[in-house]
């Protein structure tokens, strides 16, 4: 129990920052990405805000054998960089560009639904289940 | 139509990181959300729960954050639905193939200093911002 009260914290407080970042609002994130029109560096902030913390804790955090409440870390094991991680990153990009939105907030918004967000999550949940069906291959292992 | 909001992006990037780090730190999860949800499509006993209440999470926090600062984002009014799906599909297949998403390789790889992790996110923000560009400076779509 006491392990889904922390997951619920961590999800709740993560999900806090994407709604009061402004990554929820896709009209936003594209006036980041289009460098080409009235910029918007306020992306850059977010992304710069939410690594300095994790650049700082995760050494702190990743120094202890093991999570407080559960046993092993379950941490991603590919080493190399190889052609999926390439495409996969440049078919994201080009969604992201198109859409504005990446999962998170995407789900986040699910806390004031808007018919974009009734396109977006099925249409990103088929195209996950279309890469799984084929190419199916385990991102992350148990490590401890 | 965009304005430059330096203290709510900052405040809200610094939560983000928070909540990735209480996850790693409480439960040794990597909080990558397009790994977390697309986990759910392979139904696996003992390991959907803690996706969906991650997820569950992240909406009680945008709706209490929607809630605090009185507004919410509105749907595009001439935004082409069909586009949207394409944008949707490609980022479904592309985060499955390239194993993350701007929280899984953006904020928590980069944090671990995972190579992997900053290739990609160079690569989906170079294509996210000539896609973007492209469609909103060449095609006028918004």
């Amino acid at each position: 129990m006491g392990k889904f009260i922390a997951i619920l914290t961590s999800g709740t407080i993560f999900g806090f920052g994407l709604a009061l970042s402004g990554m929820t609002n896709a009209e936003k994130v594209l006036g980041f990405l289009d460098v080409a029109g009235n910029w918007d560096p306020s992306l850059l902030l977010v992304l710069g805000g939410a690594v300095g913390v994790t650049l700082i804790s995760f050494r702190f955090v990743l120094r202890r054998p093991t999570p407080l409440l559960e046993p092993v870390f379950v941490l991603p094991t590919k080493k190399h960089i190889d052609t999926p991680l390439i495409a996969g990153a440049v078919l994201f990009g080009i969604g992201w560009g198109i859409s504005g939105y990446c999962p998170g907030p995407a789900i986040a918004q699910l806390a004031a639904p808007n018919w974009e967000t009734w396109v977006f999550i099925p249409t990103f949940l088929l195209g996950a289940l279309l890469n799984r069906v084929t190419t199916q291959q385990p991102t992350l292992q148990t490590t401890s | 139509m965009s304005d430059f909001t330096p203290i709510s992006a900052l405040a809200g990037g610094l939560l983000i990181g928070t909540g990735a780090t209480l996850l790693l730190w409480l439960n040794g999860r990597i909080a990558g959300v397009s790994n977390i949800a697309s986990g759910l499509l392979s139904w696996k006993r003992g390991d959907a729960l803690w996706r969906v209440v991650f997820l569950g999470g992240l909406i009680i926090g945008a709706y209490t954050c929607n809630r605090i600062i009185g507004t919410a984002p509105v749907a595009r009014a001439g935004f082409p639905p069909a586009l949207l799906a394409a944008g949707g599909l490609l980022v479904g297949y592309g985060t499955s193939l390239g194993s993350g998403c701007t929280s899984g390789h953006g904020v928590c790889g980069l944090g671990r200093l995972s190579p992997r992790s900053l290739v990609a996110t160079i690569v989906f923000l170079i294509a996210g911002i000539a896609t973007a560009t492209i469609v909103r400076q060449v095609f006028g779509i918004h």
